[in-house]
């Protein structure tokens, strides 16, 4: 595919495998199992490998919204994982991309002690803002997330919160920051109407300042409504890679299948 | 209908070279350890926000609050002055004991905190990890920056003790200072290498307790420095005066008072200090250096 545009991630035969340890059958786990282990130096028995990611390869260029759907566990979280640089790929393959890629999950805590105010700061710092900076952005990120929309919660320690508000608290500080490379995974499913339509015009804006957004979610809607471009994965494989519309199509017949 | 259509393996390298014309890359890569430095440098505002953030949170539930900073110290050193010098007196032939035991107690938990701190800073960050993309030094080196807190309140404590047990203030409390910021080299790099440690082999924190526990025994704290050349001889005695821990009290000691019995020379524990300090920050910096992209996989 020959084009000017400019390719923003890269991912090149890209094969991922989980090494998870200490989940061994029954049995295997004992003390008289374990000491057997140390003495023998074998260590095979408590790791097993999963095989989450086998061989993706796709451009995306700078100004696209992807969409990655699949049924559970197909290893659409595991990519984003690997495209922001948490896991690694295995040799031979490889997934490049522009700048720092930030992984934005429904999952990522800030620290539930503090107060939402706090929050923001901690984490407008941790994506690499100076102190002006956020200070600039701090009111607009609180007022985007609208957890101040019944009162004062700003000020109140985040474990406070309901998951909605804490969702939408973490959306709004990920998002204020302009990225290269943006991963949403699952997060514009959380919150409530409100909230999810104005994060996505968020996500268009991102696009529009020349990132690259992609979307892990099981709401079609939210991806219909977001990406022009889908890339369907199933145990791993790409199963097809284009407009939303004709790739929506075939994954609803096969899950209806 | 694909715009990409699924790269056959043929057409593998030419994406490769493709992401390296338009200078993307590779995503997990190591970045080279100055670049690492500049990259760490530019997040100080963030390490100072999160060490702040630390404080507030574990002091947050509590009543009095910051007030707990300086009462910790004088509780401890209350406990150990109790049981080692009038339970079981150690004594021996130190004037000021209890000026004696704190300065012992108090450098020696400075260090502690940060080993005990620092085990967990990535363990217990994993979420922040995975979420965000900053330099993860900076979780260990925060950790660091709140103990140095706590320590300058215990030092107004021991201040306070050494004056009110008679220590004239003289021109080497001065040596107080660099004593103390070698030590908190000393410390960060500790922290950064037990935190790599703990999260690449959880089983290490069981021990960790223990590890301190004879490393104070081992540290002249509980008593006189000349206990260990009364007991242990050649290899054994030097072995133990090499301990950094024994060097830095001692430090803290000679700077603070009078007419106190030293293990060496004060030059040449300054010395050995300067040696421990360079080794162990630096060591400690590069060995978490080397583990930068591993530590969101967990």
């Amino acid at each position: 595919m020959a084009d000017d545009r400019q390719p923003t991630v890269i991912a090149d035969n890209a094969h991922i495998v989980y090494r998870i340890y200490g989940s061994v059958a029954p049995g295997a786990n004992s003390p008289l199992a374990s000491l057997k282990r140390i003495v023998t130096g074998k260590k095979s028995a408590a790791v097993r490998e999963v095989h989450a990611v086998k061989g993706v390869s796709f451009v995306a260029h700078k100004g696209e919204a992807i969409g990655l759907i699949g049924t559970n566990g197909s290893g659409k979280s595991t990519l984003l994982r690997a495209i922001a640089g948490l896991l690694p790929v295995e040799r031979g393959g490889g997934i490049f991309a522009a700048g720092q890629p930030s992984l934005l999950g429904v999952n990522a805590a800030l620290m539930n002690d503090l107060s939402g105010e706090r929050n923001v700061e901690l984490g407008c710092l941790a994506m690499g803002m100076s102190p002006a900076e956020v200070k600039e952005q701090a009111p607009g990120i609180i007022e985007f997330s609208g957890i101040n929309e019944r009162g004062d919660f700003s000020s109140l320690p985040m474990k406070t919160y309901s998951s909605g508000m804490s969702a939408r608290l973490r959306f709004s500080i990920a998002a204020a920051k302009k990225h290269d490379v943006l991963l949403i995974d699952e997060a514009l499913a959380t919150g409530d109407a409100k909230f999810r339509k104005r994060s996505e015009q968020r996500v268009r804006d991102l696009r529009k300042e020349a990132g690259t957004v992609f979307l892990v979610s099981h709401s079609e809607q939210s991806i219909r409504d977001t990406c022009e471009r889908s890339i369907w994965l199933e145990s791993g494989v790409i199963r097809a890679d284009g407009p939303t519309d004709d790739v929506l199509k075939e994954y609803e017949t096969y899950v209806n299948k | 209908m694909a715009q990409t259509a699924v790269a056959d393996s043929d057409t593998g390298p030419s994406l490769t070279e493709l992401a390296r014309s338009h200078g993307l890359t590779k995503a997990g890569r190591l970045p080279s350890l100055p670049e690492y430095t500049r990259h760490l440098w530019s997040y100080r505002h963030f390490i100072a926000a999160f060490a702040n953030a630390k404080v507030s949170a574990s002091l947050g539930s509590t009543k009095l609050g910051v007030i707990w900073q300086l009462l910790t110290p004088l509780i401890n050193a209350g406990v150990y002055y109790v049981i080692f010098g009038v339970l079981i007196n150690t004594k021996q032939n130190v004037d000021n004991f209890i000026a004696y035991l704190c300065a012992g107690v108090f450098v020696f938990g400075f260090t502690q905190s940060v080993v005990q701190a620092g085990s967990q800073s990535i363990t217990s960050n994993i979420a922040l990890i995975r979420a965000l993309h900053f330099p993860r030094a900076s979780l260990p080196i925060a950790v660091s920056l709140v103990e140095v807190r706590n320590m300058i309140a215990s030092m107004i404590v021991l201040v306070a003790i050494v004056l009110l047990t008679g220590e004239p203030i003289t021109v080497q409390w001065l040596l107080l200072i660099p004593a103390l910021l070698l030590q908190t080299i000393f410390n960060t790099g500790l922290a950064l290498f037990v935190s790599r440690l703990i999260s690449k082999i959880t089983d290490i924190r069981q021990l960790i307790p223990y590890i301190l526990r004879i490393w104070m025994y081992g540290s002249a704290v509980l008593y006189p420095v000349t206990f260990f050349a009364e007991r242990v001889h050649g290899w054994q005695l030097r072995l133990i005066e090499a301990n950094p821990m024994l060097i830095f009290i001692e430090l803290v000691r000679h700077a603070l008072m009078e007419n106190v019995q030293l293990a060496t020379a004060a030059p040449l524990l300054w010395l050995q200090a300067a040696i421990w300090t360079v080794f162990v920050g630096f060591g400690g910096y590069v060995y978490f250096w080397r583990g930068e992209k591993g530590y969101g996989r967990g």
